[in-house]
């Protein structure tokens, strides 16, 4: 019922006067052998059929989140004088990448039960149902699952990233690390007026494996059999013709 | 330049699995060891995930091994039917260490038990070896062979079994026993467990000297190989893109090492290596005891 109302209430939202329209420097990422992470370059401009108001000033959110995936918060403890995990928290769903860029600081792009309602910060895009049944602070949990992600890279919050030009032009750049999942890369555009979201735009980024990678994963996955007897085979001859390379370098 | 492993799914340099492969290679080379126990720890340190670190060595101990085996099969420093018997161990060893690591990976303990297994394992062969390279160089220095013994406790055990190559007749049961503990440091340690075999062999078993590295070698191929396809059919971890780069450096390296370990007195080469065994061991046992920097971790679901 409550999924039903939120429906409406975006429907009835203001088919607004602002609207994003929508460029992508690539709308898919292909890992191949070399890939290193990747740039995508976010752009746009805001259609209106209006004058821009004058009230607050209109700002954007750019996000990318990747395949959500359960996960597994452990925490380490001293038993018998050495660390080991103890505590577990299980995510129900939290995105493997995550980044967020906006055109003003956080608390000037948006207010609380915006970002509750569109799930726009990277707390609230952590899906952890159950929390409290499992451990006694889940808190501290989801705090160091972002500060571990953040850390690596994989979750970003750049603020005042997003470059806007008179209210109507507007880019950025995000920067997608190389341990990327395959997947859809939900990304999506907010545009604010005082907090409050008037309008979103949403597209995807399909990042998958391409090539000769995309065939090993395939393989290792479906006939696993035959992908390990394929590694051996394969171990065997480089092994055996390295040494026999190395012999024939030596003696001649 | 980078390269992106499809199965650790990260992106790491080939340089540097190159020159990792190539190091540990001359080390292995120099000291007539697989090199699986140091190989296995420094890719943790480079961020390869541990389940994928532990298959992806046991590959690449096929490989290396290899070329060992045929060379001594020429040689006939094989013992067939010994190698056998110790396979068998070793086989039944494996499926044991895989379902313990399968287990321990869904409460979120694997690393601490391989952690655990090579600060165990590294801590006592380390210390055993440097002991006895200092009483050999010691009684080499005072002129009196080391003498060795002949009949121990293993040789009053049942299904006594005759094996000629190695001219011994003894119960099949400190063979097999050898070859399941072996088998399962396979599996979780992701080495040969070259390291714990040649000891047994020699002063367990009282095997010749000459036949124990090639018959270690013969069991270590078929143990590891079983190993790589039941932790490629259970846990999809073999990445064979990390193995061939690890591979290339390493034979290179092993022949390099060969060279260099020619040159270099035996005892001496057994302290070098026994107390490199020990600083590996101790920088493992160093990471259990200190409180880390993060004590959250993340990991994938049941992993």
């Amino acid at each position: 019922m409550r999924a039903l109302l939120f429906l409406l209430a975006c429907l009835a939202m203001p088919l607004s006067a602002e609207e994003v329209v929508l460029g992508l420097s690539q709308d898919e990422v292909s890992i191949s052998t070399n890939f290193d992470g990747s740039e995508i370059i976010i752009y746009g401009a805001i259609k209106r059929e209006a004058p821009i108001p004058q009230d607050d000033p209109l700002q954007v959110i750019v996000t990318i989140s990747g395949p959500r995936e359960p996960v597994t918060i452990r925490r380490k403890d001293r038993r018998f004088g050495i660390w080991v995990n103890t505590e577990g928290l299980s995510v129900s769903a939290a995105p493997s990448f995550y980044a967020i860029a906006t055109s003003g600081t956080w608390a000037e792009v948006i207010n609380e039960a915006d970002d509750l309602r569109h799930t726009i910060s990277i707390p609230r895009a952590i899906r952890s149902v159950g929390a409290w049944s499992q451990v006694d602070k889940p808190q501290e949990f989801l705090d160091a699952l972002i500060r571990i992600k953040m850390n690596d890279g994989t979750y970003v919050l750049k603020e005042n990233a997003v470059d806007l030009q008179q209210s109507t032009l507007f880019t950025t750049a995000i920067r997608m690390p190389a341990n990327l999942t395959e997947g859809d890369y939900a990304t999506r555009i907010f545009l604010t007026r005082g907090g409050k979201v008037i309008s979103r735009y949403e597209t995807s980024i399909d990042v998958r494996k391409v090539g000769l990678e995309r065939w090993l994963f395939n393989l290792s996955r479906q006939q696993p059999l035959v992908y390990g007897l394929m590694s051996l085979a394969i171990a065997i001859a480089a092994g055996w013709g390295a040494s026999a390379a190395f012999r024939l370098l030596r003696s001649g | 330049m980078q390269v992106y492993l499809p199965i650790a799914e990260v992106s790491v340099n080939a340089f540097l699995l190159l020159g990792l492969g190539g190091m540990v290679g001359v080390l292995s080379g120099m000291f007539g060891v697989g090199g699986g126990f140091l190989m296995t720890p420094l890719l943790f340190f480079i961020g390869i995930p541990p389940a994928v670190a532990v298959a992806t060595e046991a590959n690449q101990i096929v490989a290396s091994s290899f070329s060992g085996v045929l060379a001594h099969l020429r040689r006939k420093t094989v013992d067939l039917k010994m190698g056998t018997v110790l396979l068998i161990g070793g086989l039944i060893g494996a499926a044991l260490g895989v379902g313990v690591f399968n287990y321990l990976k869904s409460l979120g303990q694997v690393d601490l038990l391989v952690r655990l297994c090579y600060v165990l394992f590294l801590g006592v062969i380390g210390s055993l070896m440097f002991i006895e390279s200092l009483n050999a160089i010691r009684k080499t220095k005072s002129g009196k062979p080391p003498a060795r013994k002949k009949h121990n406790w293993v040789h009053g055990l049942p299904f006594k079994m005759r094996f000629r190559t190695s001219g011994l007749y003894i119960s099949v049961i400190p063979p097999v026993l050898v070859g399941v503990l072996v088998g399962i440091l396979a599996a979780i340690m992701g080495v040969g467990g070259g390291f714990i075999m040649v000891p047994a062999m020699i002063y367990l078993l009282g095997m010749p000297t000459k036949v124990v590295v090639g018959t270690s070698l013969f069991q270590i191929i078929f143990v590891t190989g079983f190993t790589t396809l039941l932790h490629a059919t259970t846990n999809y971890t073999v990445d064979i893109v990390l193995a061939v780069l690890l591979l290339v450096g390493g034979v290179v390296g092993a022949q390099i090492g060969t060279v260099i370990g020619a040159k270099l007195k035996a005892e001496q080469l057994r302290i070098l290596l026994a107390l490199m065994v020990l600083a590996v061991c101790g920088k493992l046992a160093l990471d259990l005891l200190i409180q880390p920097a993060e004590l959250f971790s993340v990991g994938a679901e049941g992993h």
